[in-house]
C-alpha cells in the first residue's frame, strides 16, 4: 500500500512482577543469564552474551572456545527506563560493521506498582540488514515478498 | 490470506523445520547434509526443505550433481520470521528470569 520500502517493526510485551529498577539491570547487567543460548551467530558454541552498560558499549557473545563476536552497539543507555541498541547481523548471517546497515532494538521499561514492570520491545529498522535494492525490488514489485511480509506482520502483530 | 500456516512464523513453529533453518544459518548444506544431523531420513529432510523454500526462507542451487540449500539472501524474510520467534522466546526467559532474580549485592545503595 506504501511506496515506501520498509519492513514492519518486531514488536513484543511482556509483563514482570519485579521492581523496575531489577528488571532493567537484569536485562542489562544479566544480559547472558537469561539470553537463550541456542540463539548466537558465532561459530563456536556460545558461553555467554554481554551488554557493556553505558553508552557505546559493546553487545557480543563470547564462545565457549573463547572467541567473540559482535551483535551490535548501545545507543541509548537510560537507567532503568530505556535502552536503545543496534543489532548489525546481515542476511548472510554475520556482523556487519557499517552503521547504515545496523537494525534497532528499543525496549522500555515502566514501573506499573512498586512490584510490577511492563517492558516493551520494538525490533526496527529491519529494512536496513540486507541490500537495499534487492529488497527494494521484493517488495515494489508486489506478488510473493509483499504478501508474505504482510501475512508475517500480521502474525507478529497477533502473536504480542 | 489461507490459514494453512503459510508464513514465517508457521513455518518456523515447527522445530525440526527450525532446526533445519539454523543449520542452514551456519553455512549452505545438501539434503544429505542435514539428514546426517539430524534424526529423520532424507526423504523427511526434503519434505521440510520444500515448505520452507516455498515460504521464501530457502533457496537452492544446482552445483554439478549436487543442490546446495541455504537462507534466501536477497531479503529479509527470512530473517524476521527468525526473529520474532527469538524475540517471544527471549522475553518469556526474560521475565522467569527477572522474576526470579535474587536481589543483588549492590542493594545497599541509598
Amino acid at each position: 500500500m506504501t511506496s515506501t520500502p520498509t519492513i514492519p517493526p518486531l514488536t513484543g510485551t511482556i509483563t514482570v512482577d519485579a521492581p523496575v529498577e531489577r528488571v532493567f539491570r537484569t536485562f542489562t547487567d544479566g544480559f547472558g543469564s537469561w539470553w537463550p543460548a541456542e540463539y548466537h551467530i558465532g561459530q563456536a558454541d556460545m558461553a555467554t552474551a554481554i551488554l557493556e552498560p553505558r553508552e557505546g558499549g559493546r553487545w557480543y557473545e563470547q564462545g565457549t572456545d573463547g572467541s567473540e563476536c559482535d551483535w551490535g552497539r548501545v545507543l541509548a543507555w537510560e537507567p532503568p527506563h530505556r535502552l536503545v541498541v543496534t543489532w548489525q547481523i546481515n542476511g548472510h548471517w554475520q556482523y556487519d560493521p557499517d552503521p547504515a546497515h545496523a537494525s534497532q532494538i528499543e525496549v522500555r521499561f515502566s514501573a506499573d506498582g512498586p512490584d510490577q514492570t511492563t517492558v516493551e520491545l520494538e525490533h526496527r529498522h529491519l529494512e536496513r540488514l540486507v541490500d537495499g535494492q534487492a529488497l527494494r525490488d521484493g517488495i515494489t514489485g508486489g506478488g510473493g515478498w509483499g504478501a508474505l511480509l504482510e501475512l508475517l506482520a500480521k502474525a507478529a502483530t497477533n502473536q504480542s | 490470506m489461507d490459514t494453512n500456516g503459510a508464513d514465517g512464523l508457521g513455518l518456523l513453529g515447527d522445530p525440526t523445520r527450525r532446526t533445519i533453518f539454523e543449520l542452514l544459518a551456519r553455512h549452505p548444506c545438501t539434503v544429505g547434509e542435514l539428514a546426517q544431523q539430524l534424526p529423520i531420513t532424507r526423504s523427511a529432510v526434503s519434505q521440510h526443505l520444500r515448505v520452507l523454500k516455498d515460504g521464501g526462507l530457502v533457496v537452492s542451487q544446482a552445483q554439478g550433481t549436487r543442490r546446495i540449500y541455504r537462507l534466501n539472501p536477497d531479503g529479509v524474510t527470512a530473517l524476521r520470521a527468525y526473529l520474532d520467534r527469538v524475540w517471544a522466546e527471549a522475553l518469556t526467559a526474560f521475565a522467569k528470569a527477572a522474576q526470579v532474580a535474587p536481589l543483588a549485592p549492590e542493594q545497599e545503595d541509598q
